[in-house]
């Protein structure tokens, strides 16, 4: 079974603070993680191929660097590593990720099975490439998706809804995007990483990938950032400190005066 | 472009009954279609959509595109897709507005790619741009580090997808009248590549985070698993439910289905009572639109204090517990 996992390499967001004068990221070493829910969508190929066999392809698309999230895909078992990156790709909406991730999804030679990607990226949190390149691909799709196991005609997997979850039975080949709850991660195996170290990654670019002129990078994207704020902050707020008694005291009675208990 | 000046909620429903986020949609949307000049619609692929019709014009819809199929009975992302698309091909609105439930999750980001529509998740906040006439669509990135407003100005439908509980749902009146638009859309064609073949409802305790007026939620600064049981304590004699933020889900010290944030829950409840929590904004997102919050952390400098009506600095394992005897009080 060929399985292929789209990896996304985000800043640790929890690390990430913002310039209230200058309303801009402190990104300055703030270091970079494969996005986290990628990691059980890796993690679910791992269990796939452990169990049924076969091979795990890892794809990104980003800058350069991006290939540090690869080889760490790789020292956790991946077989195969692509990176998609070229300067004309650069300032992609989702729309135009989708279309250029599944350009390089149909130049993988090897048929493929199933792809899987995290439910969503923890930098955007948009969850919209996942459904995005199924639907370029030409695969059906299943969202939020917490087991899934082979079955004849293709895959029956649980996803998760507001409620419980629903059961499905989805054709190979297939896209699935991968909620956190599915698996518990593996550590990274020494042998295999020591070898990712070596592995050679190809990057695919503009030139391996021929796409639409109009449909990448800036001109392929609807959407544009407008404007960029920091959250607002409340300014008729009363803090109250001193003997724990005494201040719950004066609360609830500026609750009450408030009428709000 | 020209385009038919519509704006759309997709008017989500499985089995006959309507998803709560339909009716924040359509409250915002009227606020939409009020300062732009366009008619406010909802898109209802179903079974049998007469018995929901009232409640969509109740809650200000103008029009209904009525788009029965057995097959549209439940969701299914081909089938709903293809309507979905079929309609903006041949009416060409404005702007669609979805839940950011998991089906308008699956649904809207295939459609926008079925077309060229722009799309843009989770929005926190919609004005509208009465001199370029373009949404204005305001979310939080980065873990909710910052607030970004994405626009859409050359390409349409413009589209967004809005969290529960991020609007407030308000009716019109109570015998609402409007158009019904009964449209076909051939499914035949479509082969069927995905069936659902079982959906489980599960009981999850009695934590109802979405619906409740009180929420008392821990952080890291509880401490550990069993000090949780102040946070219910204070929860159960207000009679709310306990939150928790990722940091304490992570750590294992309460179930996920209490977390509040950009990963957990949105919840909206009348008074929110943060106690240490240092206020991560991927947190905040979560929370921030409650009616009155109040934050309880030794730290003076913590961020939660930003978004405050109310702080308390010092320490919760005596404040938490204060303050649930008190109310005690008050009560008896």
């Amino acid at each position: 079974m060929n399985i292929v996992v789209c990896i996304k390499q985000v800043p640790d967001s929890d690390k990430v603070t913002i310039d209230r004068e200058t309303n801009r990221l402190n990104r300055a070493g703030v270091p970079s993680i494969i996005n986290p829910f990628d990691e059980n969508a890796l993690e679910m190929a791992l269990q796939l191929k452990d169990k049924h066999g076969g091979k795990v392809t890892v794809l990104s698309m980003g800058p350069p660097q991006a290939e540090e999230a690869l080889r760490t895909a790789l020292s956790l078992g991946a077989d195969e590593a692509i990176l998609v990156s070229d300067r004309k790709f650069g300032g992609a909406d989702t729309w135009a990720t989708s279309y250029t991730l599944s350009l390089a999804l149909k130049k993988i030679e090897d048929p493929i099975d199933l792809i899987l990607f995290g439910k969503q990226a923890i930098d955007g949190d948009t969850a919209q490439v996942g459904p995005g390149v199924a639907h370029f691909f030409g695969v059906p799709m299943i969202t939020y998706v917490k087991s899934c196991e082979v079955i004849d005609s293709g895959f029956k997997v649980q996803q998760v809804t507001d409620h419980g979850y629903n059961v499905w039975e989805i054709e190979k080949p297939a896209a699935l995007t991968v909620v956190k709850e599915a698996n518990e991660l593996r550590m990274p195996n020494l042998r295999k990483k020591l070898a990712s170290k070596k592995a050679v990654i190809p990057t695919w670019g503009y030139d391996d990938l021929n796409p639409e002129d109009e449909k990448i990078g800036l001109s392929g994207s609807p959407t544009k950032v407008n404007k960029v704020f920091a959250p607002p902050i409340k300014l008729n707020k009363e803090i109250l400190s001193g003997e724990p008694a005494e201040m719950v005291k004066e609360l609830i009675f500026k609750l009450r005066e408030k009428k709000v208990i | 472009m020209s385009t038919k000046k519509e704006i759309w909620v997709y008017a989500e429903q499985e089995n006959g009954k309507l998803a709560g986020t339909v009716f924040e949609l359509l409250s915002e949307g009227r606020k939409l279609a009020k300062k732009s000049g366009f008619t406010l619609c909802a898109v209802l692929p179903c079974a049998d959509g007469k018995p929901m019709h009232q409640e969509l014009f109740n809650y200000g819809a103008k029009k209904i595109y009525n788009v029965e199929d057995p097959k549209l009975d439940t969701y299914q992302n081909d089938y709903c897709a293809k309507v979905v698309h079929t309609l903006i091909e041949s009416e060409e609105p404005e702007i669609v507005l979805y839940g950011a439930s998991t089906i308008g999750r699956s649904l809207a980001p295939t459609v926008a790619v079925m077309g060229w529509a722009g799309l843009t998740a989770d929005c926190t906040e919609l004005d509208f741009d009465t001199e370029r006439e373009i949404l204005l669509q305001t979310r939080p990135a980065f873990g909710g580090n910052i607030m970004a407003t994405i626009i859409c100005p050359d390409h349409r439908p413009q589209m967004a997808t809005v969290r529960s509980n991020v609007f407030k749902k308000e009716t019109v009146g109570d015998a609402e009248t409007g158009e019904v638009v009964d449209v076909t859309v051939d499914l035949s064609g479509i082969r069927e590549r995905m069936k659902r073949i079982d959906s489980v409802v599960e009981e999850v305790n009695t934590v109802d985070l979405k619906a409740a007026d009180f929420i008392v939620s821990g952080g890291r600064g509880v401490g550990g698993p069993e000090n949780f049981d102040k946070i219910k304590a204070l929860a159960n004699v207000l009679g709310g439910a306990v939150g928790a933020s990722r940091a304490t889900v992570d750590a294992g010290w309460i179930s996920h289905h209490h977390q509040v944030g950009q990963t957990g829950k949105t919840v909206c409840p009348l008074i929110y009572i943060a106690c240490g929590i240092s206020g991560a904004i991927q947190h905040l997102a979560g929370m921030q639109s409650a009616d009155l919050i109040i934050a309880v952390n030794k730290d003076a400098d913590a961020p939660i204090f930003d978004v405050a009506d109310f702080g308390l600095v010092g320490d919760l394992h005596e404040i938490v517990p204060e303050f649930t005897k008190q109310i005690q009080a008050l009560k008896a």
